[in-house]
């Protein structure tokens, strides 16, 4: 038996960590609470461990509870722009403090609903990397032809509507004959509610989220 | 042996929270149209006849009850300024938002209703429909709301960052949208619509934050929905309407559509007697169903969401996508027939 007074576990507030209120401070939209939190963090260590052991895991966790139903999408979309912005100041693009990355480019296909490619670009960038953006209403040829061209390591595909995300199976089967090794990931509402659909493009993954998007590209990457 | 229904009285009984004779079902078609007359969708929309000719078809086909003038969400855009995007399998884009700076919101006008050609077509849809199935069938039409519109109207990141950021500029934005809004749905009203279907996305918890949606979307809904002549359902376009039910009902709604993510008899629960449950197959996977797939998945929704009425099956987006195969849409219609009757075992 424990003591006769004992708190309940929801009267013992949990101890605020750096993560946790930098959490706090993107889910209410505060950047300027983000910023310090982020800056004080990268003084004390460096920009690039800051991102590692403080922005990809709250992005990661924010994602997290979009999926669980515990966050808004507009929290995730701002989250990352706030994000993005911080870290452009603190890693800008091209600074020698990023090690070499492989080449990723974003993509929305066939349709002109822009919000996924902004969510996964906001949140790709607050993770250090720097990633090439191909627009939306790409066509399929023009995807082939631009991913070719610049040589795609990863190449990821943004669809909001089930024609184009039927249409990515084609892109990916002509870039593939291309280029074999190219890793591609598919993303957006309709794999969300088919999730046999993500098989039929032959993409070799789907991210369900951008924070999960963000989590494939680093195991098919290494981290920074 | 009692008369069967038609599909108004069908709805208008099961609207009232009694059983009618059967589970009544609402297909509702847009571009699916073309496909039945021939047509690119491009051409369909290009004359009210076709559109009116598309919704009689498929009626017959298919044995819903209902019919909808509504056409694609870039017609309102359109309106607006903005411009239409077609493509040759799947519903038309909204292009560039008309929307490009924050800014324009003080200077933009507000569209007239009898100015608009893209309103215009749907008005005169509406008077062919009715001209064709009298108050046998009732005509759905169908609104953005003011506060999902500017999704469309700037972009849904412009649009997020507005409602967090621009707090006037917001109310601007509403003001000449829910002016808009109400004038075109009383519009459709006039022209022989028995109901509007109320589109607002982003009232779900997967969009914003319920305190935010109370703090903005919920009091403009609230505001437009009292002043629309004719009953209003909200649909939320496949995003999550449980936990905001409580919400919904308190804006004057009398119908909710329900994404395939809700719990379906949950919903059900929470909305008896108040709210009219319109939902909820998978749009997205009915594409490659069977029909004995069809079959159970609406007899599972007749279960959980059919007895006492306040019922109507449909899919969970308010639009059935271009590659769903016949097949599956005949199975869909005789499953409600097999298992929709009431009483309902």
């Amino acid at each position: 038996m424990g003591s006769d007074i004992q708190d309940s576990p929801e009267s013992v507030p949990p101890p605020e960590t750096p993560a946790s209120d930098l959490k706090d401070a993107l889910l209410g939209v505060d950047r300027i609470r983000a910023g310090r939190i982020l800056r004080d963090a990268s003084a004390a260590s460096s920009p690039i461990s800051c991102i590692e052991t403080l922005v990809v895991p709250v992005l990661e966790e924010i994602g997290r509870d979009w999926e669980q139903g515990q966050a808004a999408l507009s929290q995730v979309y701002m989250s990352g722009r706030v994000c993005e912005e911080i870290v452009s100041t603190m890693l800008p693009p091209g600074s020698p403090e990023r090690i070499s990355q492989p080449r990723i480019a974003v993509s929305v296909l066939e349709d002109h609903h822009t919000l996924g490619k902004q969510i996964l670009l906001a949140v790709l960038r607050s993770g250090g990397y720097e990633v090439i953006d191909y627009g939306s209403g790409v066509t399929v040829d023009g995807l082939v032809e631009r991913a070719i061209r610049d040589r795609v390591e990863i190449l990821l595909v943004s669809t909001l509507m089930l024609p184009a995300a039927l249409r990515v199976k084609e892109a990916v089967a002509r870039i593939r004959e291309a280029m074999p090794e190219i890793r591609v990931i598919v993303g957006g509402a309709p794999f969300r509610f088919d999730p046999r659909l993500g098989q039929e493009t032959g993409a070799d993954a789907v991210g369900y989220t951008a924070s999960d998007t963000l989590a494939i590209v680093r195991a098919m990457t290494g981290a920074i | 042996m009692t008369r069967e229904m038609t599909p108004a009285e069908r709805t208008a009984v099961t609207m009232g929270f009694e059983e009618p004779d059967r589970v009544p079902l609402f297909l509702l078609f847009t571009i699916y149209g073309a496909k039945e007359l021939g047509l690119s969708i491009k051409e369909y929309f290009s004359k009210p006849e076709y559109v009116a000719r598309g919704q009689t078809r498929l009626l017959a086909k298919f044995g819903g009850d209902c019919v909808t003038p509504f056409c694609h969400s870039a017609s309102e855009i359109e309106a607006w300024g903005g411009e239409v995007i077609f493509r040759d399998d799947g519903p038309p884009n909204a292009g560039r938002p008309p929307i490009r700076r924050p800014e324009d919101i003080e200077s933009i006008a507000v569209p007239a209703v009898e100015e608009s050609p893209s309103l215009l077509f749907g008005l005169e849809t509406i008077e062919l429909l009715k001209r064709e199935v009298g108050d046998d069938v009732p005509i759905v039409g169908s609104v953005l709301s003011p506060f999902s519109l500017p999704i469309l109207q700037m972009g849904f990141g412009a649009y997020i960052e507005l409602l967090y950021e621009e707090p006037d500029l917001f109310r601007t934005l509403m003001a000449k949208n829910e002016e808009f809004c109400v004038e075109w749905a009383n519009a459709q009203i006039d022209a022989g619509a028995a109901a509007i279907s109320y589109a607002d996305p982003l009232a779900s918890p997967d969009m914003i934050p319920r305190d935010l949606y109370l703090r903005t979307g919920h009091i403009v809904a609230g505001r437009t929905i009292s002043r629309i002549r004719g009953g209003v359902a909200t649909s939320l376009a496949s995003a999550r309407v449980l936990p905001v039910l409580e919400d919904l009902a308190g804006t004057g709604s009398i119908g909710v559509g329900v994404s395939a993510f809700d719990d379906l008899a949950a919903v059900k629960r929470q909305c008896a007697g108040r709210l009219t449950v319109l939902g909820n197959l998978n749009a997205i996977e009915m594409r490659r169903w069977t029909p004995a797939q069809a079959e159970a998945e609406v007899k599972k929704a007749i279960a959980a969401a059919g007895p006492g009425g306040g019922f109507i099956l449909s899919d969970n987006h308010g639009e059935i996508p271009w590659q769903v195969p016949e097949s599956v849409l005949l199975a869909i219609s005789a499953a409600v027939r097999k298992w929709g009757e009431y009483p309902i075992e």
